[in-house]
């Protein structure tokens, strides 16, 4: 099943950089060959205080249970959600909170 | 064959100083699909072969997980930040990737995941940036499975 893992700081300084890491058990099977129907998720999508900061929009060409690591600045009160939402509708979602010094 | 296919052929040979596996100009014949999903992300722009470093694998031995970090040059200041960065395929079924977006909130515009090449092929980045203009960049990856079975 899609199980969401994050990994953020536990804590930082404003508006320091910090490494945030995703990944997501997820099959990615595009259906282009063999048997298997169609099982995608469309986009992946990280908020910082409610505000989204980074997105990812899959295509075909994303691999099986996707990883994404990017830096953000952190910013007060330092509470993060990600989300990922199935090409069917479907979210899953994780959150993180980094305490901001 | 479109006008951007072609700027895109010409520029191919400068961009090769710019990223750590070099892409000779002759190996880059784009497929119609990849030189349809080109021409839709330049909308009638030149990209600039500049800015953008790839790190991926020479040879990647599972075409299905291959990891590609990419590198933009960028202050990522709220007038001078990178907004997306397109990844495309030039020998895979389809040759979308995926598309990041990118806001002044993160502290570099870099950024990593892992793609599916089918076979041993060039892919294509192209980074928008806030002012408009379009940097571009290639490399090529030895596969030695290929990761399009799913």
């Amino acid at each position: 099943m899609s199980t969401p893992r994050v990994r953020v700081p536990r804590s930082a300084g404003e508006g320091e950089e910090i490494e945030i890491r995703t990944l997501i058990n997820q099959p990615m099977i595009t259906g282009v060959s063999g048997p298997d129907s169609r099982d995608m998720l469309a986009r992946f999508e990280a908020k910082m205080n409610g505000e989204t900061v980074f997105a990812y929009d899959f295509a075909n060409g994303s691999a099986a249970n996707p990883t994404l690591i990017f830096f953000v600045r952190a910013a007060a009160p330092g509470h993060f959600s990600f989300i990922w939402t199935h090409e069917d509708g479907q979210t899953f979602t994780a959150e993180e909170s980094v305490r901001i010094s | 064959m479109s006008v951007s296919r072609r700027i895109f052929l010409s520029g191919a040979a400068a961009s090769a100083a710019f990223v750590l596996v070099p892409v000779p100009t002759s190996a880059l014949e784009l497929k119609s699909d990849v030189a349809r999903a080109v021409d839709a992300i330049l909308d009638g722009r030149t990209p600039v072969e500049d800015g953008i470093s790839l790190d991926v694998p020479d040879l990647a031995e599972n075409g299905a997980q291959v990891p590609l970090t990419i590198s933009v040059d960028s202050p990522m200041s709220s007038d001078d930040h990178v907004k997306t960065i397109h990844v495309v395929a030039t020998a895979n079924p389809e040759p979308g990737v995926g598309r990041f977006t990118l806001t002044p909130h993160l502290a570099k515009a870099e950024v990593f995941t892992r793609i599916r090449l089918a076979e041993a092929q060039e892919f294509l980045v192209f980074a928008e940036l806030s002012d408009g203009r379009i940097l571009q960049a290639a490399a090529r990856t030895e596969v030695t499975v290929g990761g399009c079975a799913t």
